[in-house]
């Protein structure tokens, strides 16, 4: 499978996707709207205080009240190992998580489920949940991260001992790891500059901001048989996350994946399902829990606020001669805060043989931080891409110029080990400045910003099977919850590989006892690994489509080829040899030894990484301090987009979150530790009519780790935007803007200070 | 347990809301009380639906103006092309209450009765000098609308009284308004400033009268008779402008919140009636 232009008749058409009607309808069921006969309600008991001791927990009223079927505490959940588990994207601590679902001895943030019980109604379970008496020590807590990093703030846990400082400390402190990664010699190498620009930077905690809250059904038959129903990126991960925080074997806990209205990376992990699972253990009877948004932001994961310090040294012509970052963030109640990526991530556009990164994962009093959209890599980027606007006017460069000179290419090595293979960050480089947005003129108190960005993607582990049914239409069946389009891609993979129309090929995303092991859709894994799993599934369904016809034709398999979606004997027709369609092949299966398909399980290595440029537009209004955003292109290098509305949706929609997060997202918490904006009237995400139609420019340098060339597209879009913006801001208000978000009040305090 | 009525004849909801002690909640549009419902903040033992009395849905004509029932929601309002020509100001306050959804039910009566400093047509209609008229067990009273709301969630209403119209007094040539207020983003967000001037003009453009109320920048929304001041025998000239502005500022006596800081409010207050102004001289000159 070759690259050239048209080649192809499915992949890089835009057909209608086969969840598209059912959405646009309101027939699709999401995760609250699965119910089985003589469902009961459970709901969860959190934590009214930021960190408390729980000195104990009196259920007795609740549990006489009339209607309530069962409740679970910390105590219900067996303790497991203080280790970190491998995972695709981040290491796991299932310890942790448990004590994430469900407090132990200390509740760590306001939110922490303390208790969860299950009744009859919503009602009654509500006025259960009053009836406990909980008595909490309330302790001193701590919210921001440099003040958790600071002696002498209240400690969250004992047994935490900085990792990766030499030596050991001998006190236990916030700071959960400190992560040092290097090339050549930082010192050197800012001696040789004739130009640095150093600043500190912040950003704030930012939720994922999915629209539908978490959500499941579970059900445990009397010989302990386990079915969850729920909204997740992963009903493989709920079953393994399940698994491991009940102490149930896989194969006793079946999940079947709901339609998914978003996650953005925060379906990545549990909060409900292992309650509702103890809960329906308990009652007998299936259990459902559905969280409110106010939920929702209290006690679901953000992705990490940020304190950080970039400095970069440059020759007077542009090239950089060193990089020096120093991030802290936010890690939740919990360690495991993205601090590492954005390490990785903050230099990766850059050749740079001097670069040092520094992070610290830093706990404090706040719901423990989910993935988000290229975890760790957009708090880096704000800061670096900055810094690099800093330079360039310092320089009198042009910004894209400046990139330019010192752009990662083949060959260049990260600062996290890799050296790069094909890669299309110069490519996006030109297409920016290429495009007609750069060159456009600006009025007053207008200003562009330009920021570029990388994600690593994933791949791993995917399971796919395709079925060729007896009229010859076909089904695919993979393992991934369908978050951004992939059912559509899946069917466009197998349709072009197996030569019949999109329209003859159904995909479905199979439960656990379905499809074999898949990993997560996280990482911008699905498209690319999963998508190579169907390719090669529907390869070997071709096989033996093929063997089929060699058995009709008295042939060996070599004598038969695959085009157009039929057989044909090598060397052309004969009265004996016809072209036989997959639909004949389909229809005389019984007679050629059975039904026809073809599964496989990879681990699909070879995943290419994502570069992008963005060109951001900005009014600022110098009376009010309100940015308003007046025109935005993303340029991505996308390796080769399947379906390419599917791609540009990915693009838009990473940076109007990116957007978001620069302009007004952010945690109000008020002085008792408590969030004061849980929802979306004060948590305040773009609304349609405050953005532009965001412009697309995909880039195809394909990645030749794949059938098609697909690289992942979902999370390198959310990388630029908050430096992109930053730095149109910045030029506009000629001071820079190095906190966000920029709300009005801060960019009217920073017009009057400068 | 909640009790739900409907009833058709202003007498009716008075009675109801009479016996009901104190514990009745009036419901129109219900996008204000539905939500304080379902977050537990109001408990009621009787919801009333005020919605079916007729009087409470109709907008006619009388001699001082226009008269529009407590219920009439945003985008009734804006069907009625008087409204369009001779309240801009009002009907742009009342059309910014919520989404294109909330617009279908969302009402005056309602805005004012929630009694939310960061109302917005509330400040317009201040602005405008329109009364509104509340019955109770006593009968009916004609009152200013600055003189119901007395602080943050509290009414002059007495138990047993609602508002049943508004009474939107009749314009002359060269008199329009304007409002605007301030969110961070372009909608969906509750006012961090509300801005809302009424002006008339003489036949020489210059200002015969003039009213400025403010909304978010204090406990009730504000009628600024100082800022109104400041542009009277004025053609909006610049110093007139700075009278205005700092007049505005000044009557701020705003709170710290997630929504906006006091230093924050009180300065765009005097930008946003700045604005504000000159958007409703040049309606006033352009209606003459």
């Amino acid at each position: 499978m070759g690259n050239e232009e048209n080649q192809y008749k499915v992949i890089g058409t835009r057909p209608i996707r086969p969840d598209g009607v059912d959405k646009v309808t309101g027939r699709a069921a999401f995760g609250a709207d699965f119910s089985l006969p003589g469902t009961i309600v459970g709901r969860v008991l959190r934590s009214p205080h930021a960190h408390a001791r729980i000195k104990s927990i009196d259920a007795k009223l609740a549990l006489a009240l009339p209607g309530v079927r069962a409740m679970v505490t910390g105590a219900d959940f067996p303790e497991l190992p203080d280790e970190i588990t491998a995972g695709g994207e981040a290491p796991v601590n299932f310890r942790d998580v448990s004590h994430n679902v469900m407090a132990r001895a200390k509740a760590l943030y306001e939110g922490h489920a303390v208790a969860a019980v299950a009744a009859t109604t919503a009602a009654i379970a509500e006025q259960a949940l009053a009836l406990i008496k909980v008595e909490y020590e309330v302790l001193p807590h701590v919210i921001d991260v440099r003040d958790a990093a600071a002696d002498g703030a209240p400690v969250l846990h004992e047994t935490m001992f900085t990792s990766g400082v030499e030596p050991a400390p001998k006190k236990p402190s916030n700071v959960a790891g400190r992560t040092e990664m290097g090339l050549g010699n930082v010192e050197e190498g800012f001696a040789a500059a004739d130009v640095t620009v150093e600043r500190e930077y912040t950003t704030q905690a930012v939720h994922q901001g999915y629209i539908e809250p978490h959500a499941c059904v579970a059900s445990v038959t009397t010989d302990g048989q386990a079915t969850v129903w729920s909204t997740s990126q992963g009903q493989f991960m709920v079953r393994e996350f399940c698994s491991r925080l009940l102490g149930m074997d896989r194969a006793a806990i079946r999940v079947v994946p709901s339609e998914i209205g978003g996650g953005f990376g925060g379906k990545t992990t549990v909060y409900l399902e292992p309650l509702a699972i103890a809960l329906a253990k308990k009652s007998g009877k299936p259990v459902k829990m559905v969280m409110t948004r106010d939920e929702v932001f209290r006690a679901t994961g953000p992705t990490s606020g940020a304190s950080m310090k970039v400095k970069l040294g440059a020759k007077r012509d542009g090239t950089l001669t060193a990089g020096d970052m120093t991030l802290y963030y936010q890690a939740g109640a919990f360690a495991g805060g993205p601090a590492m990526l954005g390490c990785m991530t903050g230099f990766a556009p850059y050749a740079l043989t001097n670069a040092r990164a520094v992070g610290y994962d830093v706990v404090s009093n706040r719901p423990k931080a989910a993935a988000y959209r290229a975890p760790g890599a957009p708090m880096a980027a704000f800061a670096v891409e900055s810094a690099m606007d800093e330079l360039a006017q310092k320089l009198g460069m042009d910004p894209i110029e400046l990139r330019l000179k010192n752009a990662a290419k083949k060959g260049t090595r990260a600062i996290y080990g890799v050296k790069f293979p094909e890669i299309g960050f110069v490519e996006t480089l030109e297409a920016a400045k290429k495009h007609p947005h750069y060159s456009a003129p600006l009025g007053p108190n207008q200003a562009r910003g330009v920021a570029s960005g990388f994600w690593f993607n994933i791949g791993g582990q995917s399971s796919a099977a395709v079925h060729v049914n007896e009229d010859g239409t076909a089904e695919v069946v993979t393992g991934n919850p369908d978050i951004g389009g992939s059912r559509a891609s899946m069917a466009m993979m197998a349709a072009e590989v197996l030569g019949i129309e999109y329209s003859k090929v159904k995909p479905t995303v199979g439960d656990t006892g379905q499809i074999g092991y898949s990993f997560l859709t996280g990482g911008s894994r699905v498209t690319f690994a999963t998508g190579k799993a169907v390719c090669e599934a529907a390869q070997a369904t071709v096989n033996e489509l093929r063997a089929r016809a060699a058995k009709l034709w008295e042939c060996p398999i070599e004598d038969v080829e695959w085009k157009d979606g039929a057989a044909h004997p090598v060397g052309g027709q004969t009265d004996t040899r016809t072209v036989l369609s997959l639909a004949e092949l389909a229809e005389s299966a019984a007679k050629t030894g059975g039904p026809i398909s073809g599964a496989v399980g990879i681990n699909a290595a070879g995943a290419g990484a994502g570069f992008g440029t963005q060109i951001c537009d900005v009014e600022i209004d110098p009376e009010t301090g309100k940015v308003t955003v007046l025109r935005y292109t993303v340029v991505q290098d996308v390796g080769r987009a399947i379906h390419p509305a599917y791609v540009e949706g990915q693009l838009q929609g990473g940076a109007v979150q990116g957007i978001g997060w620069a302009l007004n997202e952010e945690y109000v918490y008020d002085g008792n530790g408590r969030l004061d904006n849980p929802g979306f009237l004060d948590y305040r995400m773009p609304v349609a009519s405050d953005l532009p139609m965001i412009d697309t420019v995909m880039i195809e340098v394909p990645n030749p780790g794949h059938p098609f060339g697909v690289r992942g597209v979902g999370e390198t879009p959310i990388v630029p935007p908050l430096a992109a913006v930053a730095n149109a801001v910045s030029r506009a208000a000629k001071v820079r803007l190095a906190d966000l978000p920029i709300s009005p009040p801060r960019l009217l305090a920073a017009l009057d200070g400068k | 347990m909640i009790n739900f009525a409907i009833p058709t004849s202003v007498d009716e909801a008075v009675g109801l809301l009479a016996r009901a002690n104190g514990s009745g909640r009036v419901l129109a549009g219900g996008t204000d009380l539905l939500v304080q419902l379902r977050a537990g903040r109001v408990s009621p033992g009787i919801i009333v639906d005020i919605k079916r009395i007729p009087d409470l849905k109709a907008v006619r004509h009388e001699a001082g103006g226009l008269r529009v029932g407590a219920a009439v929601s945003g985008a009734e309002l804006a069907e009625h092309a008087e409204v369009q020509k001779h309240w801009p100001g009002v009907l742009e306050a009342a059309r910014l209450i919520g989404s294109t959804q909330v617009q279908g039910r969302a009402s005056l009566g309602g805005n004012l009765c929630n009694a939310s400093p960061a109302a917005d047509s509330v400040p317009a209609l201040i602005a405008a000098g329109v009364t509104c008229t509340i019955a109770g067990p006593d009968g009916r009273r004609e009152v200013a609308v600055e003189d119901v709301v007395t602080g943050p969630g509290k009414t002059s209403l007495a138990a047993g009284e609602f508002v049943v119209d508004f009474l939107l007094p009749a314009r002359g040539a060269r008199t329009s308004d304007a409002y605007q207020r301030f969110i961070p983003r372009t909608e969906m967000d509750i006012a961090v400033v509300g801005a809302a001037v009424c002006l008339a003009l003489d036949a020489n453009g210059t200002v015969s009268a003039a009213r400025v109320a403010l909304g978010a920048v204090a406990p009730t929304v504000r009628l600024v008779p100082a800022a109104g001041a400041a542009l009277v025998g004025t053609k909006l000239e610049d110093a007139a402008l700075a009278r205005l502005a700092a007049a505005a500022s000044a009557a701020c006596d705003p709170i710290n919140d997630k929504r906006g800081t006091i230093e924050f409010r009180t300065r765009v207050a005097g930008v946003l009636a700045r604005r504000v102004a000159v958007l409703a001289y040049d309606r006033a000159r352009s209606k003459a």
